[in-house]
């Protein structure tokens, strides 16, 4: 019998439906393989039950003849910052330990209705705030990939580093991720899987742990364009409840994938060609372009002039919305509370913070803090939204010129655990490539290209028109039938 | 001008006033989520997941709340921003489950409008008087703590919490405490006229935030205190008065105003520091990234102008122009929703029994209303059983006056019957003789038997001492037991005696 857990979201939903195997049996191999790979520190709570009902549901329905959903017996991994009814949702915060909602956010809700299930909370870096999944309050993820001849942990990337590692170490067909400035792109170039982060809006917001609400949008990791396509569309849709929801139709993107990009125009941003790029990535992007090519497109240079000032505006407007966001936690009404005896409120909320917090998360707070005071106000907050702008515009100017624009995923390989923490500077400069597209709403997606000298995956990254997923899935089906990428980390977990 | 000054050591100081007035919008559901807004319910039984602050949760503008602040804006003739924003203002409290209030600080939904304050001579106000106001915004009133529950801890109700207010911000043109009052009055009458706010301060719905200021006759503005959250109309004039006089004192006395937030205590009428400028909260104003800019549409806008019911200026001038009524009648019928809604059904019901224009029977009507019914009620006490003065009661006596039926004296007596009883007047004016004659006959002849009997009187009448007419009216309404037509009375007497 085929060992189920290598097969992906398309594979899992078309096998169930064709009756080649049970949902049941497809979740019993996942929560089997959750099970045996603690050492990965993927999930923070694994929910076994809840992926074993879901299954049931589907196999029952099927027997029924009723009609399966999109993703009718597929178990997925759910980062741990979209709220689950009657589990455990902490952002990987001390916080929120223990807090357990009695609501379901939308997207998570939508999954359900298609037909998934839940393998667990995963992993992430602290309220979304890392890009290395080295600050959550319950330990490190470890990526699934080491250096080639090396114990070495390596970082799957952040903040949706559990998602990731589940993903490339097949214990989750896939997983949700949520991107502010390349959460999901990021940690899907650092282990080979695809990941898209929609257009702002495609999907609800809604229960989601907010961290900077302009900028956040979740989206499906996944192995496969293929996958992602199919996910995108059971998270997507419209919500009452979030005002900032896009009020469209979702379109059928698994039915109109197609990897013919003849009559297509391949913008190359040349602003994207930024010292301390490894020559690895920059090989990797030459050879994307010509795969692109090879698939019909047309190459052309654009340029996004104001690329280098995008993330210094992303770390004004991002801290600024999360010191404002995180202020709810308090101690007052949920979660932790941290009240010294003799205490009045003053010495609660500093206590409760100071307690429930990390140090990236205090970080961000105190320079969100800081850029939103007066005196300070115009200075940061009105000139990064200025920047913001014309970041937003530069991509306009240049999608007359093309219909999609090419770039790498993120300007290093995954480094290992640790190696970073000195310098949160460095560390926020693997996003560089990924958060322009983020300031200015878009859809974005990075597919895996190839594997370095060291053995690590490499990502490209494809970036589209506001509403444009299915271009990028396009371009990025394109580039996968070409990468032809089937590397797998050997399993030592 | 206001003739409004406080008399120093050194002189006349004149106060300058601008309010801040904090109105909560008559909806059925809070500004950002779907819980009631009853006022009295348990402690948080009106709380959703958006109001307590749960992680993951969004606000979602309520059209209804916005719909009344645009009216309220339409009614003042201000500018209405078709475009405005929402802003966070960021502080730490346990009444503020999100760490922030949703307002409008660089975009409000409502721009510069004005409203009138009329004359009164004797209240201080000599003449008409425009007080702009700067701009109305809505924003998100916060819970409330509780200090009686426990020894040691507070509680907190989160009933209130996103409760939508919208913020009245006055211009500093007010320069007595009379005006200010006049102003809240008028602003409340405007409010309750919209149904945007019912205006009940004792329940909190309105509130208002005084800003004070003094200065010599003709001097730069001096520097201000605002003292908050003041409960009535009453309480603001007091805060004004004291807020004044404590400030020409400390100048006087060669200090300085500090520019600082102050509470009121109603039960000394004075003020004291709630805190300096310096210990002031930094906000951190920004745009909410949860709420995209609020544009509203050109039909949306047009259904909130046809909306609107005749406001109190209009309809002072309709019954001063078009019913004939007194400016100071028409003034005391129209400052209060209630007044007019009731004058205005029994005016629409005498009208219809006496088959006449509304302008021939307003004033007949306006008295009644304003002094005629209300001293029968007074009079009666507990007596009076309201629920009988219906207008279709009232409007019979006053046809049945009208045709002259009655005097105004049966028709109070008539009315006090009704109050007790419910009785029908017309069945009342029967059977208790509570009608006038105005049988020609009957009266003639006791005009007869009245000019043959005072012989001596009519020749003086008609030698030219003719205040002697009121004498024989007088007698001839004895003889006819007060019952007699006065008109009829007066006509009779005028032909026979020449």
């Amino acid at each position: 019998m085929t060992d189920l857990t290598q097969l992906g979201v398309k594979d899992i939903r078309d096998g169930v439906r064709a009756g080649d195997f049970t949902a049941r049996e497809v979740a019993e191999s996942f929560n089997a393989a959750v099970a045996a790979a603690a050492s990965l520190n993927a999930f923070i709570v694994t929910t076994p039950d809840h992926a074993l009902a879901a299954a049931d549901k589907v196999d029952a329905a099927r027997a029924a003849g009723g009609q399966l959903g999109a993703m009718a017996g597929v178990p997925i991994g759910m980062k741990d910052l979209f709220a689950t009814n009657g589990v455990q949702t902490t952002a990987a915060s001390h916080i929120l330990e223990g807090f357990t909602p009695r609501y379901e956010s939308t997207v998570s809700q939508k999954l359900w209705d298609a037909g998934a299930g839940m393998l667990g909370k995963l992993n992430l870096d602290q309220f979304a705030m890392g890009s290395s999944n080295e600050t959550s309050y319950f330990g490190n993820v470890s990526s699934p990939w080491r250096k080639s001849g090396s114990n070495q942990p390596m970082s799957p990337g952040g903040s949706s580093g559990g998602s990731s590692s589940a993903v490339a170490a097949r214990i989750a067909p896939a997983a949700t991720g949520t991107d502010t400035g390349g959460s999901i792109r990021q940690p899907a170039a650092f282990t080979g899987i695809c990941g898209i982060k929609p257009t702002y809006g495609r999907c609800s917001r809604w229960g989601i742990v907010a961290f900077a609400s302009s900028l956040d949008q979740a989206g499906p990791m996944a192995r496969s364009v293929e996958d992602c396509a199919i996910m995108l569309g059971a998270m997507a849709g419209f919500d009452p409840k979030d005002s900032t929801s896009l009020q469209m139709d979702v379109p059928d993107w698994e039915a109109a994938l197609n990897a013919d990009l003849r009559g297509k125009k391949v913008g190359i941003p040349r602003e994207y060609r930024m010292e301390g790029t490894d020559q690895a990535i920059l090989d990797s992007w030459e050879q994307g372009k010509a795969w692109l090519k090879d698939a019909g497109a047309e190459i052309v240079d654009v340029s996004l002039p104001h690329t280098k000032y995008a993330l210094p505006a992303y770390y004004i407007v991002a801290p600024a919305e999360a010191s404002s966001n995180l202020a709810r936690y308090d101690g007052v009404r949920y979660g932790l509370r941290d009240l010294p005896d003799g205490s009045g409120l003053q010495d609660m909320y500093a206590a409760t913070r100071a307690a429930g917090f990390g140090d990236e998360v205090k970080r961000r707070i105190l320079i969100g803090t800081y850029v939103l005071s007066a005196g300070f106000y115009d200075a940061y907050y009105t000139q990064a939204q200025k920047v913001r702008a014309l970041v937003a515009r530069d991509f306009e100017r240049a999608f007359q010129e093309c219909d999609v624009i090419f770039a790498p995923t993120t300007p290093t390989a995954s480094f290992p655990l640790g190696s970073m923490n000195e310098d949160p500077l460095t560390m926020y400069l693997n996003d560089v490539f990924a958060v322009p597209a983020s300031l200015a709403g878009l859809p974005a997606m990075s597919v895996p290209a190839t594997i370095n000298a060291d053995g690590l995956p490499l990502g490209l990254q494809l970036i589209g028109r506001p509403f444009d997923e299915q271009g990028v899935l396009n371009a990025g089906l394109a580039i996968q039938q070409r990468a032809g990428f089937t590397a797998k980390p050997e399993k030592w977990w | 001008m206001s003739n409004y000054r406080i008399q120093g050591a050194t002189g006349e100081w004149e106060v300058v006033i601008g309010l801040e007035v904090h109105a909560q919008v008559t909806s059925q559901s809070k500004l950002f989520s779907g819980s009631a807004t009853a006022f009295g319910a348990e402690p948080n039984s009106q709380v959703s997941l958006v109001d307590a602050a749960m992680p993951g949760m969004l606000p979602v503008p309520n059209a209804e709340c916005i719909r009344q602040a645009v009216r309220t804006g339409m009614a003042i003739d201000a500018q209405i921003n078709a475009w405005s924003r929402f802003d966070r203002k960021n502080y730490f409290y346990a009444d503020l489950p999100q760490g922030y209030q949703i307002s409008q600080l660089y975009h409000p939904i409502v721009g510069e409008g004005s409203l009138l304050i009329e004359a009164d001579e004797k209240a201080g106000i000599p003449e008409d008087k425009v007080i702009g106001i700067e701009r109305i915004h809505v924003e998100q009133d916060a819970g409330k703590l509780m200090h009686d529950q426990h020894p040691t801890m507070s509680y907190v109700d989160l009933n209130r919490s996103g409760v939508a207010l919208m913020e009245i911000v006055s211009r500093p043109d007010m320069a007595s405490p009379a005006e200010a009052g006049a102003y809240l009055r008028k602003l409340r009458a405007i409010l309750r006229y919209v149904g945007s706010c019912d205006g009940n301060m004792e329940e909190g719905s309105m509130r208002a935030d005084v800003n004070v200021s003094v200065r010599k006759v003709g001097d730069e503005l001096g520097t201000r205190t605002e003292t908050k959250n003041v409960n009535s109309v009453r309480f603001v004039m007091q805060a004004i008065e004291h807020e004044a006089m404590r400030q020409v004192d400390v100048l006087e006395s060669g200090g300085k105003i500090v520019q600082e937030t102050r509470l009121f205590d109603p039960g000394t009428g004075t003020t004291r520091t709630m805190r300096s400028k310096e210990d002031a909260h930094d906000y951190r104003y920004f745009p909410d990234p949860d709420l995209l800019p609020l544009v509203l549409a050109e039909d949306f806008l047009a259904e909130c102008r046809a909306s609107l019911p005749e406001l109190p200026d209009a309809k002072r001038k309709r019954y001063v122009e078009v019913l004939g009524l007194t400016p100071y009648n028409a003034r005391e019928l129209t400052a209060e929703v209630e007044t007019f809604a009731r004058f205005e059904t029994l005016l629409a019901e005498t009208a219809k029994v006496t088959a006449k224009d509304e302008a021939k029977v307003a004033t007949q009507v306006a008295n009644w209303s304003l002094s005629v019914a209300p001293g029968v009620i007074k009079a009666l006490g507990d007596d009076a059983d309201l629920a009988n003065a219906t207008a279709a009661a009232q409007a019979s006596i006053l046809a049945m006056a009208d045709k002259g039926e009655i005097s105004g004296g049966q028709a109070k007596e008539i009315f006090e019957i009704v109050l007790k009883t419910g009785r029908d007047p017309a069945e009342i004016a029967e059977a208790e003789g509570l009608k006038q004659v105005s049988d020609s006959g009957a009266i003639e002849a006791a005009v007869d038997a009245i000019i043959a009997a005072n012989a001596d009187k009519v020749e003086q009448y008609r030698g030219g001492k003719v205040a002697l007419f009121g004498f024989f009216v007088g007698q001839t309404m004895k003889a006819m037991q007060g019952k007699a037509n006065p008109g009829v009375v007066n006509q009779l007497l005028k032909d026979k005696l020449g």
